[in-house]
């Protein structure tokens, strides 16, 4: 009996075996693939096992840490003023993940990245509680109220940035939510998801940095930097070649102006503050397509910007006809920009022509205290040279002088701006959005640009729907950042 | 006269070593063991030693002295490896089942199904003590492993008794293998898997000439005749009606695996696994394309994460195996260590069917590795024994025995791990669970039992007169 019993004790010992190959499977071979599986709870619980670091602004957390009796969860995400910081936070929720700066940054905030891993060795050898570390960003608190309160109960957007160094000051967007609603795991942390998910309005949506809008009359700036760029026009006070009316190429339909406005061989500084349609339709169409689309690129158009919170591409058409162009020089058809990049044309012309790139994270810091990286400015392009930067700013001043912009004036400093109204829907049926995109000027250069857009412009449907509506939110945004920067 | 010669050699005065030294003093690291893995769940978890960690520690020596006492003195040819090794699994098993009873996890668990939540380390304790009970129980009074083969009958009329029995009870999370008195219940197949290879044993002992050679010969195997045939039908189709009327494939696949080695080495015949792989694929195949419950276990084995799809598939109904295949994965190569893990987000029978999950990921693969080899050395020391036995029914009882328990493993293992799919079976010794435990140490004392008849010096052949006679004749 004792050849079959050895097959059997064989076989036993394969079946062994083959447990053992498929521990090793499991247990080595998939073992990353399931620990980080989007179904494994422990991700989260680990997330959540020890307070985590906070979003700081000037100095003060706008972030905060709870201990809970949960089961899973022992910490919970808390939020200071969370509607009006959600753009800049994103949120961190036991149940929906995170997004934003809470997920871009979560390894800091949990403490779990590998520039930490001293810090965490240290506190286990200590017997330290683990902490995560802080991201302190580069916003300006009294900004970001002056852009959430200025908003108020309208929908739009406020992206605010230094032009010198390319830090983003505020970013506000309207209607917004409150992400402490949802940060746990309960039963009324998923109704308020639910009924999120729902709104009509899309809170969550962050218009400052993922919403692109017709840039509209904003954008002749723009086509203004691509005629000095290329020579078309030097000298803003002469007289440009624009014939009124004038019919769009290829085309019998004439480019209408909005009301009655001289606009007739229009010096480039009268078009720019009369806005006239017909001058920069025609600057468009006479410096083609290709020159408009260099000039709209090395603003940042047409890619994706990481700052490092992903703002969304804004476009300036690739592939269009002359009628086509002609009305994108406009800011109309299918040009479209998120406010962070009208903010970005106004810090490149402020700045004299060098446009930095733009960030929100200043530095991150371990929770004791020591930096563990610091971002520093970064010159993102040249979109145009200081002298024609200084004739563009030469303009804009004078828009919010005697202009569209008036509204804007801040006295004690010089403010330039562009405002804008643009049409959209079919046959131009939805409300229009105003726009407003500004910088204001000290004898130190520029510390704040500013672009804000309002949607629901209920009945205004001229250009002054910009100046009315948008440019007091962009003067208030500039005041406290003027403030601040006397302070200092 | 060879024979004699033969036996003279192997006799000295000495005799071989009882090994019993050997086995006190790998006794003496199969309770320190639990106990450090106990002090340090206990540091984990709260920062503190646990409270109840002297009396376990003292409780834990107490079951392994007793039992070494009695294997000394009733039993001291036996193999030194069988009482350490399963006093270790179960002193693990008891630390690792204190440990999930301090999980808030579970405790919220078992409220929010309107259950009340009870510490079940405590009874654990107790039915570790009723084992090793029954182990000495069975070592004083078994005699000879070889009065059991007078129970042939008995035995298989008993087993069917233990088998057919649930069937009468109401379904346990949809399998029909407990027998529930009040709110007392035993797994009775525990049992019947120690009852049915004393059953085979003797049976195949007696039939195994008629088996092996009355049989024809077809396509270079040896076909049995009908007559011979029969028996083994019968098995065949019990462990079919097990797993369709007791919705319990694990005990189904235990026994008819169970019969087919012990027909295999009491009959030395190739044929018979081959008969026995076709005989199971029939039935398998056969009734997992009628019974639901068979294609749902078969189909979450397959696709273990399919129960989070969307839109969800219809027989994706438990995402157990997924979470225990997380827990795994979790663990890694080192584990969390003690305590540290969340394997108790598997809610369910988190101590029991699946407690190789809380190894997995506290332990790590490394551990997990140790444990299953600590099985295999069960199983190995069973055969060993098999091999060593002199009589053919302690060698056809010893190896059913370990088959059964180096299966069971597997089919448990196997199906926490994604290897298999999935059955309600037990971790030998190591799962909470009273009949599991209490079974597990009688199969360990009949091993010890027969090890020890198998390794216990041959009596000296009595004096030879007819040799005394021829050397007086001779000149």
């Amino acid at each position: 009996m004792n050849k079959p019993l050895r097959r059997i004790a064989i076989f036993c010992g394969l079946l062994v075996l083959a447990l053992l190959v498929r521990d090793n499977w499991i247990q080595y071979v998939q073992a990353d693939g399931l620990k980080t599986h989007k179904q494994n709870r422990r991700v989260a619980i680990a997330q959540y096992s020890q307070p985590r670091g906070n979003i700081i602004v000037d100095g003060r957390p706008i972030t905060g840490s709870k201990e809970t009796d949960g089961v899973d969860f022992k910490y919970k995400r808390t939020y200071k003023n969370g509607p009006m910081w959600a753009p800049v936070t994103g949120y961190a929720s036991q149940a929906y993940g995170a997004t934003q700066l809470e997920s871009l940054e979560d390894g800091i905030l949990t403490g779990n990245d590998d520039r930490m891993f001293f810090n965490r060795t240290v506190d286990m050898f200590t017997g330290k509680k683990p902490k995560g570390g802080d991201v302190i960003t580069t916003l300006n608190a009294k900004a970001q109220e002056a852009a959430y309160k200025g908003l108020g109960k309208n929908k739009g957007a406020v992206a605010a940035l230094d032009p010198r160094t390319g830090k983003i000051l505020a970013l506000a967007s309207t209607p917004s939510y409150d992400p402490s609603k949802f940060a746990g795991s309960s039963t009324s942390d998923s109704d308020a998801w639910t009924a999120m998910g729902k709104d009509k309005e899309q809170p969550t949506l962050n218009r400052a940095l993922r919403q692109t809008y017709p840039p509209g009359s904003t954008f002749k700036v723009v086509t203004a930097a691509a005629a000095l760029e290329n020579g078309k026009y030097t000298d803003i006070d002469g007289a440009t070649n624009s014939p009124l009316p004038w019919r769009l190429p290829l085309s019998t339909q004439p480019l209408r102006n909005e009301g009655n406005i001289p606009c007739e061989n229009a010096t480039l500084r009268q078009a720019l503050r009369y806005s006239c349609n017909t001058v920069f339709g025609k600057l468009g169409d006479d410096l083609g397509k290709d020159k408009m689309l260099e000039e709209a690129k090395k603003f940042g158009f047409n890619d994706e910007i990481f700052m490092p919170v992903r703002a969304a591409e804004s476009v300036y058409p690739e592939k269009m006809d002359r009628p086509g162009n002609a009305l994108s020089s406009i800011g109309q058809f299918d040009t479209r920009a998120t406010p962070l990049q009208m903010a970005m044309v106004a810090a490149g012309i402020a700045n004299d022509g060098k446009l930095m790139k733009p960030y929100m994270i200043d530095s991150l810091r371990a929770p004791n205290l020591n930096t563990i990286d610091q971002t520093s400015p970064e010159e993102m392009s040249q979109p145009l040279s200081s002298e024609n930067a200084g004739k563009l700013q030469d303009m804009m001043e004078t828009v919010v002088k005697e202009g569209t912009g008036t509204n804007a004036q801040i006295p004690g400093a010089t403010v330039g701006g562009k405002t804008g109204t643009a049409q959209h829907g079919v046959d131009n049926s939805e409300n229009p959005y105003a726009w407003f995109i500004s910088y204001a000027k000290t004898d130190e250069g520029s510390p704040v640009a500013v672009a804000v857009v309002v949607e629901s412009s209920d009945t205004l449907r001229d250009d002054i729907a910009g100046g009315k509506l948008a440019a007091p939110i962009a003067k208030d945004v500039m005041k406290a950042v003027l403030a601040s920067e006397r302070d200092k | 006269m060879s024979s004699s010669t033969t036996n003279t050699t192997t006799i000295s005065t000495a005799g071989p070593p009882s090994r019993r030294n050997t086995e006190l003093a790998m006794l003496a690291f199969a309770v320190i063991i639990p106990v450090f893995a106990y002090a340090n769940a206990g540091l984990a978890l709260s920062d503190e030693l646990p409270s109840g960690m002297l009396s376990y520690g003292i409780g834990l020596g107490l079951l392994a002295g007793v039992g070494h006492l009695v294997v000394r003195k009733f039993a001291p040819y036996a193999d030194p490896l069988l009482l350490p090794i399963a006093t270790l699994l179960n002193g693990l098993g008891l630390v690792i089942i204190w440990r999930l009873d301090q999980s808030r996890r579970l405790a919220v668990r078992a409220e929010q199904i309107g259950q009340t939540f009870a510490p079940s380390a405590p009874n654990q304790l107790m039915y570790s003590a009723m084992g090793v009970a029954l182990f000495v129980a069975v070592l004083i009074l078994l005699k000879d492993h070889r009065i059991l083969q007078r129970y042939t009958y008995i035995s298989m009329i008993g087993a069917l008794i233990l088998l057919i029995l649930p069937m009468f009870f109401p379904a346990r999370f949809g399998a029909r293998i407990w027998i529930t008195v009040g709110s007392f219940s035993i797994q009775p197949g525990e049992f019947a898997k120690i009852i049915i290879a004393v059953f085979f044993s003797g049976y195949l002992m007696v039939k195994r000439d008629a088996l092996a050679l009355a049989s024809r010969r077809f396509m270079g195997l040896y076909l049995p005749r009908g007559r011979d045939l029969g028996p083994i039908l019968i098995v065949w189709a019990m462990s079919i009606l097990i797993l369709v009327f007791e919705t319990d494939l694990g005990s189904s696949l235990l026994f008819f695996g169970l019969f087919v080695v012990m027909l295999y080495v009491a009959t030395e015949r190739t044929s018979w696994i081959v008969f026995g792989l076709l005989m199971s694929a029939v039935g398998a195949v056969g009734v997992a394309s009628f019974e639901s419950h068979v294609k749902v276990r078969v189909m979450s084995w397959l696709h273990p994460f399919a129960v989070y799809d969307n839109p969800r598939p219809s027989w994706a109904t438990t995402d157990q195996i997924a979470l225990s295949l997380m827990s795994f994965g979790s663990g890694g190569v080192s584990g969390s260590g003690w305590g540290q893990g969340a394997s108790d987000l598997i809610g369910f029978a988190a101590n029991s069917d699946f407690i190789l999950a809380t190894v997995g990921e506290e332990l790590g693969l490394a551990g997990t590795m140790a444990f299953l080899l600590l099985y295999g050395l069960i199983v190995e020391r069973g055969m060993r024994t098999a091999l060593a036995a002199r009589d053919p029914f302690g060698k056809l009882l010893a190896v059913g025995l370990s088959a059964a328990f180096g299966i069971q493993v597997f089919v448990v293992a196997g199906g926490v791990m994604g290897l298999i799919p999935l059955t309600g079976m037990t971790m030998p010794f190591v799962a909470y669970g009273g009949s599991s435990v209490l079974a597990n140490w009688a199969l360990v004392a009949l091993l010890i039992k027969i090890s020890d008849t198998a390794r216990r010096p041959a009596p000296a052949p009595a004096p030879s007169t007819d040799a005394e006679m021829t050397q007086v004749v001779r000149p």
